[in-house]
């Protein structure tokens, strides 16, 4: 048993301390309440689930979003990845996007991915944002790599913010050029881009406590749209 | 003029369609056609509305490519470009095939694919429909013609931005009850506008408009079957008769208007269309406004004759355009949640019309509609068409 916990020590990065997210809520146009908090290594195969429809969803670049978050959840969940967290918005317990991210060292930070579910309420935009916040203002980096797989996080990151580029840094995600989001750009950006308040009431973390799934066949309905037809 | 009556009405639900454009028509067309029921009574002619898809689809000679699709043959096809307001005037076409005497039975068919594009090439592409050498070299798009134009109409009539977010939230409401509706989600004033996380929920596009102001970028494709007095006759169910129509136009730049807050096109179009149906504003019953911005619903409300000038807004504070007021606007959900595929839409708010009319609208049904009011509006208002449709027995 000695051997086995010591190889599985030598198999696992290096971890370093991290303070947790603490947890937002977020008014959505919807006038839905969106909770957003960290999400932890237990609570990862309910992630997993709601991606796996995602992996066959061309639409958007779901498809390649989805296989690449997938891996890194487990990653995450088997102690395969370097500091990396995944945080969660739910908007009545129902998981409504994910994103996730790890530091590279104790002033870089690398944004992996982010994945709405619920679509047209700008939920995505406010995960993202919460990520940066978490590098910038929780974690206390200088700046994060960023890239983006399709459109979408084109416009929303590297034309919203907007990004610098630091191309000749590789991203780990395909080895594709990176952008970079500074503090100060963080911090111009963060009256139009970051939002959400704090506390959290005890009723709303209480109902954000169980991450539940919406049903698999609204998940694709949300992502890739509805099915056509004509009367 | 003979009279001509609207048999069948049909379309696709509209938003991001994996289907080619022609499958797009063709669905719209065949669903139509099925509501009219002509058993084994030849389609006359087809016109087919659209705007960009010389540019944007690489395909251009719709109508003949339509009639081959549905196997229409040796039905005469033609195609009709006129901007956003493509989908009127080419029913204007049909009505004046019909009306004429050329034809009996003629099918409309709007249709429009932009989401192949990007979004800054498709507001490129919608940007073209602008004035070349005063507008568009200077990088005017729709959004910011219709941001000044809300700018002003804002100042002089005490418009606020809530009576914008108002129209939104209705609009989106309405929506949520129409299955072909791009968008099905309901939106709240705190969400788009008091809350302070509503700075990031609802972006500016062009100030004083944004986003949930701007209606979406959408596929999709409507169609209606027009038919003669005597094909009417042979059919079932309940008819619309094309009561009036009436279209007019404005000076191409906005700017050299006398009054850019004055909508001339539409007034003119909608006295026309009034005048030949022998109706008036008060007579109708429901109606289908361009509202491709949420201020273009308050100015067009005022300008077709329903609210006088300035009164648009408090009328819609007191919710007399809701679904359940005295003049339900925009059931549908209007362009901005229904959706805004140009060459579609003219065509789309028709079909809606005739849902109405009908009695076949189900959630969204207004009760007893008799009258019914389309605004077509092209350009930046520069070129216009009004339709009025009555229910008969």
């Amino acid at each position: 048993m000695a051997y086995v916990s010591e190889l599985e020590a030598s198999l696992r990065p290096p971890a370093m301390e991290m303070p947790p997210y603490p947890p937002k809520v977020i008014t959505l146009a919807s006038g839905e309440e969106m909770v957003v908090r960290q999400v932890e290594r237990k609570e990862i195969p309910t992630l997993l689930e709601a991606i796996y429809p995602l992996l066959w969803v061309e639409r958007d670049f779901y498809d390649i979003v989805a296989a690449r978050l997938f891996g890194e959840l487990l990653a995450y969940k088997r102690h395969r990845v370097k500091d990396e967290y995944v945080l969660a918005g739910m908007i009545d317990g129902v998981l409504a996007g994910m994103v996730n991210g790890r530091l590279v060292d104790e002033k870089t930070g690398m944004s992996y991915h982010t994945l709405t579910i619920r679509r047209g309420l700008r939920v995505g935009s406010h995960l993202f944002a919460a990520k940066m916040e978490y590098h910038i203002e929780h974690l206390g980096q200088d700046e994060v790599l960023i890239v983006a797989e399709s459109p979408i996080g084109f416009r929303r990151w590297m034309i919203e913010y907007p990004l610098e580029k630091r191309f000749e840094v590789q991203h780990e995600l395909g080895g594709v050029p990176s952008w970079v989001l500074t503090s100060e750009t963080y911090y111009k950006a963060k009256p139009r881009l970051a939002a959400g308040r704090r506390p959290v009431s005890e009723a709303l973390l209480r109902g954000a406590e169980t991450i539940a799934l919406p049903v698999e066949e609204i998940v694709v309905r949300q992502v890739a749209g509805e099915k056509e037809g004509a009367e | 003029m003979k009279p001509v009556y609207i048999a069948g009405a049909g379309m696709t639900k509209f938003g991001r369609s994996e289907w080619s454009l022609l499958q797009l028509a063709s669905v719209a067309s065949l669903a139509a056609l099925h509501h009219a029921d002509l058993g084994e009574i030849p389609v006359d002619g087809v016109v087919v509305a659209n705007m960009g898809a010389a540019r944007i689809n690489r395909q251009t000679a719709l109508g003949s490519a339509l009639v081959d699709q549905l196997a229409l043959y040796p039905a005469a096809a033609e195609a009709v470009e006129n901007g956003p307001a493509s989908g009127a005037s080419a029913f204007k076409v049909g009505v004046q095939a019909i009306a004429s005497g050329m034809a009996d039975v003629v099918l409309v068919t709007g249709v429009e694919r932009m989401r192949v594009v990007n979004g800054l090439e498709g507001t490129d592409f919608v940007a073209s429909l602008s004035q070349p050498e005063v507008e568009y070299i200077y990088g005017v798009t729709l959004p910011s013609l219709a941001g000044m134009f809300a700018r002003l109409f804002m100042d002089r009539f005490g418009v606020e931005r809530k009576h914008l977010a108002m129209i939104a939230i209705k609009n989106h409401e309405n929506a949520t009850k129409n299955p072909y509706a791009h968008i099905q989600q309901t939106v709240t004033m705190e969400g788009i506008l008091t809350a302070p996380e509503a700075v990031v929920n609802n972006p500016p596009i062009a100030e004083p408009l944004h986003m949930f102001d701007c209606c979406p970028v959408s596929d999709g494709a409507a169609s209606i079957v027009l038919v003669s007095e005597e094909v009417a006759g042979k059919l079932g169910g309940p008819m619309v008769r094309v009561a009036g129509i009436g279209q007019a136009t404005d000076t191409h730049a906005v700017h050299e208007r006398e009054d850019p807050t004055d909508l001339k096109a539409v007034r003119i179009a909608s006295e026309k269309a009034f005048a030949m149906a022998g109706a008036q504003p008060a007579d109708v019953d429901v109606a289908e406004l361009h509202d491709a911005f949420t201020i273009l619903e308050i100015a067009e409300s005022e300008a077709a004759g329903f609210f006088a000038k300035g009164e648009g807004h408090k009328a819609l504070e007191r919710g007399e355009t809701k679904l359940d007021g005295t003049l339900p606007i925009n059931p549908s959900g209007g362009l901005k949640a229904k959706g805004h595929p140009v060459g579609a839409t003219g065509v789309a708010q028709l079909v809606e019309l005739t849902w109405q009319l009908r009695g076949e609208a189900k959630e969204r049904q207004i009760k007893d509609a008799k009258i019914g009011y389309a605004c077509n509006f092209g350009g930046f208002g520069n070129n216009v068409v009004a339709t009025v449709l009555r229910r008969e027995a």
